[in-house]
């Protein structure tokens, strides 16, 4: 090697990840804390801000990339995991993160989500659910509560709402988790994970829209509320929860009880969480659990290993390399049966 | 079976004749087998030196049921001792292997045609099954052809009696019989199609026997039985020096963005959802994983372009196919390309529609789609190429463009020219085009939407490049900036730059040529697979003294920048498409040049007689005016 200064790269700070962007979300609007703690989340990856690539929607969560000094793509309504997947799968060196909501994922991008997940491409979906449309003004979105009065809907929704969780684990997610816009820590956390896994990561965050859908998590997440009405979810550990850590939710058959700890019932009794389970049968038990029958588990619900799309398609290409060599273009184009004209 | 001029040529050794130019039709169940017949019919004649052209017509039923009119297939060949540009308006011989071959066929046979007809299968339920209330071969239907009786189902059993195989099997090697057959009527060697089942059935040698032993019966009946008086010989054509193969439309696209890759060192990301007649080439870029050609059968048309485009975001060449339905689905992703102003190629190769329409059937009615196809002005570029070779050059030119001007690019074939298979002469790797591709990698100059001032292109700025980190979107984008700017002057501004920058694209692409005169009272102006009727109309016009000449389009947006002045050096414009006017009204709408059209929408190409027959129509009638 020639003498060269090896300049080691200066570490990064969040403030480097803040793009000279002015961010035009409502005041208030639960989507400034998603920012905050990605952009915290950034620097602690280690990996250059130039391989980094948020790739989004329309909507309002959609807008978040502008806000990123990384690689950014505010695409069409739905189609962020079609451009991601096509990105990662030509450049498996970025780190590829989707921004979606719950119109962008699970309405018109339904479809993409499906595939994206069942393909294990390798990339980040944060999925921004306030079970609303926001840009569009306050219409319901495919997970607003059935019943629910909008403006488009003046007598009550009559659409059953779909659970995002339950859908990413139908499509087979190799992780799925849970956060909260107002749990900073617990985002962070979350986000650290899911930007850990390998494969497609699908995190849903209840995110509060404060204009056209105020307080639609409160019930449970409201700080006073949240540890008797949520309950978090930690690999190895029994599923206590409670200001006094004294409640706990165990298996009956395949019905989830939440039951009083004491009494001749231990955490012995208890569901123990098992992220890294094959099947995601419990996984999805879990995913139902809502309130106010059950506490709203959050966190990591299933968190495990299956080759990527990605990785897979790469595999392919040196497969194919390694049988039959390198390319020759010449040599395919006078392929099959040639003759020659004098 | 006539010679060019007509004449019939006394026979060679008393029993060959030589022709210059023979069409044959292969027909049968899709089963059967014709399609395999008719592409060794045409392979053979390929390496013995004629020119040939083909077009195979197959149903959308995978297997319709047996003996029915909707499950019939066929394939033609036209072979010649002369360059031809077309399968041929006609067929001189029909193979027909069952009477609903026949039934669908015989409207297309000219009198005084040939038909070789599988007796065999003329039994009353296939003759219910066709629609047939009496025996054509008995009934006088067929009077005005020279009908050939051959029992080609049992004489194909009874040759492979003793072949260990069961009824089933040896039935279905009856297409090698009648193939036997008609390499016997026109002197054509057995041995490439000898080593070609060699090679096929190489697993299966019973099968590989049967095929060839029944391939060489068939031979030897036309020597022994005297059902033919003579056989016929069509002489070498006079191709230019070279190494030839031959080929078909959707193989050369393929090989054509393989070769983009090659020549820009770019990797290729294909993304497409199957659609009938684009999915060839999805399966043939399958195969070139050795090239690092990345395919992803995506879930639906919106995500095959989307991926495209993402792939075209990380630097690669994002290529995405479809035809017209899925062109419809991927409208707003390319108006997204558009915006960002990213460099990928849509393969449309065009079907009929509208809708479902008639998938396995060719039109040329998505030019306006192509063009206009999309909310907001958002122009693209369009090329189409002219037959099924030249769709390798033109796949290369669709990069070409995409990448020097980043911008969508559309490559409009359609399944006529996807399906149909002409003699390739080969293009050495070192003779084809070079294509740079610079990406911006200066943070002390970069701006997201700066152009070159030649082109207006915007850079190319791709992740992992340090310092260049920056936001695209679907929202208007601020010159040069590429902020997010709803000011009224900047989006009016943006609006015109993406126009001038597709209009650009003439400066960097060849004039139009004309065949003929450079002036006169005609011209005939083509685009993509119309090329071959319109150019033969054209010479045949020419030959008997019409001032005609002729100038074909393998650029649609923009047009080349002489086509004004080109158009304006005749008295008549006549452009013949398989839709109902779309070029026509572009043309008309730009030049302000009062051309007439010769529309047709059948689901077939052009036959010459029809487009000549249009010439003469207003050459005439320009005469009688002046």
């Amino acid at each position: 090697m020639t003498a060269q200064t090896i300049t080691e790269p200066v570490p990064l700070a969040r403030k480097d990840f803040v793009s000279d962007q002015e961010v035009r979300w409502c005041p208030g609007c639960g989507d400034y804390s998603i920012l905050a703690q990605t952009q915290k989340l950034m620097p602690d990856l280690g990996i250059p801000r130039e391989k980094i690539v948020f790739i989004s929607g329309i909507g309002c969560s959609s807008r978040l990339p502008y806000y990123m000094n990384t690689y950014g793509f505010h695409s069409i309504h739905g189609r962020a995991p079609t451009i991601a997947t096509g990105l990662k799968a030509s450049r498996p060196d970025l780190q590829v993160w989707v921004i979606t909501g719950d119109g962008d994922g699970l309405s018109i991008g339904g479809n993409h989500l499906l595939h994206i997940l069942r393909r294990n491409v390798d990339v980040v979906i944060v999925l921004f659910n306030n079970r609303i449309y926001g840009l569009t003004k306050g219409q319901y979105s495919p997970t607003s509560e059935m019943g629910k009065r909008t403006k488009s809907s003046p007598m009550g929704t009559i659409d059953h709402p779909v659970n995002p969780l339950s859908v990413a684990l139908g499509a087979e997610a190799s992780f799925v988790a849970r956060s909260l816009d107002i749990d900073v820590h617990h985002l962070l956390a979350t986000l650290d994970r899911a930007a850990h896994h390998k494969g497609t990561s699908f995190v849903e965050v209840y995110q509060n829209c404060n204009v056209f859908n105020d307080g639609a998590f409160m019930e449970f997440a409201d700080k006073d509320v949240r540890p008797d009405r949520t309950i978090t979810l930690e690999h190895g550990k029994p599923l206590v929860f409670g200001k006094d850590r004294n409640k706990g939710v165990r298996l009956n058959g395949t019905t989830p009880e939440v039951v009083d700890l004491g009494n001749g019932i231990s955490e012995s009794d208890l569901l123990v969480h098992d992220e890294t389970r094959e099947d995601s049968a419990v996984a999805y038990i879990l995913s139902r659990m809502q309130y106010p029958q059950y506490p709203v588990p959050m966190g990591v619900f299933r968190a495990v290993q299956r080759p990527t799309y990605d990785d897979l398609m790469e595999q392919q290409i040196r497969d194919a390399v390694s049988r039959e060599g390198e390319g020759d273009l010449e040599a395919l184009l006078n392929e099959g049966d040639t003759w020659t004209v004098e | 079976m006539t010679t060019k001029d007509g004449r019939v040529t006394p026979p060679i050794n008393g029993d060959t004749q030589e022709l210059d130019r023979v069409t044959i039709r292969f027909a049968g169940d899709s089963g059967d087998g014709s399609q395999v017949a008719g592409l060794q019919f045409t392979n053979t004649a390929a390496l013995i030196g004629n020119d040939i052209s083909t077009v195979p017509d197959f149903p959308a039923e995978i297997r319709a049921p047996a003996g029915s009119l909707p499950g019939v297939s066929s394939f033609q060949v036209s072979f010649s001792s002369y360059d031809i540009h077309t399968p041929g308006d006609a067929p001189d011989v029909l193979v027909a292997m069952n009477p609903a071959a026949l039934k669908t066929n015989l409207p297309d046979l000219p009198k005084g045609g040939t038909i070789i007809v599988n007796t065999d299968e003329f039994t009353d339920a296939n003759l219910r099954k066709a629609g047939y209330q009496a025996n054509p071969l008995e009934d006088g239907t067929l009077s005005a052809y020279r009908v050939i009786e051959v029992p080609i189902t049992s004489m194909n059993a009874r040759a492979l009696k003793d072949s260990g195989l069961n009824t089933k099997q040896i039935d279905r090697s009856k297409n090698f019989f009648a193939l036997g057959l008609m390499f016997w009527l026109y002197e054509r060697p057995l041995d490439p199609t000898l080593r070609w089942i060699e090679q096929k059935f190489s697993k299966n040698p019973a099968v590989a026997k049967a095929n060839a032993d029944t391939l060489k019966a068939g031979y030897h009946f036309g020597e022994t039985a005297e059902l033919f008086p003579v056989h016929y010989r069509v002489p070498k054509a006079d191709l230019a020096p070279g190494r030839y193969r031959s080929i078909t439309g959707n193989e050369a696209t393929a090989l054509g963005f393989l070769a983009a890759s090659r020549l820009t060192g770019r990797p290729l990301f294909y993304g497409s959802y199957p659609i009938t007649p684009a999915s060839d080439i999805l399966q043939e870029l399958a195969r070139f994983k050795n090239f690092g050609v990345k395919t992803f059968q995506a879930e639906d048309e919106i995500s095959a372009i989307g991926s495209a485009i993402g792939a075209a975001f990380g630097g690669c060449l994002g290529l995405t196919g479809t035809s017209g339905p899925g062109l419809a689905l991927k409208s707003e992703s390319l108006g997204l390309a558009v915006m960002v102003e990213l460099p990928i190629v849509v393969a449309m190769i065009q079907r009929s529609g509208p809708s479902t329409g008639m998938p396995t059937k060719t039109e040329q009615a998505d030019l306006l789609q192509a063009m206009f196809g999309r909310n907001g002005e958002c122009p693209v570029a369009i090329v189409a190429p002219a037959t099924p070779a030249e769709c390798f050059d033109i796949a290369i030119e669709a990069f070409r463009i995409a990448l020097r001007h980043m911008v969508p690019t559309i490559f409009v074939s359609d399944g006529y020219l996807g399906t149909s298979s002409e003699p390739w002469r080969l293009p050495s790797v070192a003779d084809l085009p070079t294509i740079r591709v610079d990406f911006a990698t200066d943070p002390s100059t970069f701006h997201p939407y700066s152009r070159d001032p030649e082109t207006l292109a915007r850079p190319w700025a791709v992740p992992g490049t340090p310092g260049l980190e920056h936001r695209i979107g679907g929202l208007e984008k601020a010159d040069v900036t590429g902020n997010v700017s709803y000011d009224a002057e900047n989006h009016d501004r943006m609006v015109r730059f993406r126009a001038e920058k597709v209009a650009r694209i003439a400066n960097d692409i060849p004039d139009v040529k004309l065949i003929g005169d450079e002036e006169g009272s005609l011209l005939v102006l083509g685009w993509g697979s119309t090329y071959g009727p319109a150019l033969s109309a054209v010479q045949r016009a020419r030959a008997r003294g019409l001032s005609v000449s002729h100038a074909h389009l393998r650029y649609l947006n923009p047009f080349p920048a002489n086509l004004g002045d080109v158009l304006s050096r005749f008295d008549r414009v006549l452009i013949p498409e398989m839709n109902l006017g779309q070029l026509l009204m572009l043309i008309r709408a730009r030049y302000l040049v009062d051309a007439a059209g010769l529309n047709q929408v059948t689901g077939r190409p052009f036959k010459i007689a029809q487009i000549e027959e249009k010439i003469n129509q207003l050459v005439r009638s320009k005469v009688t005016i002046g």
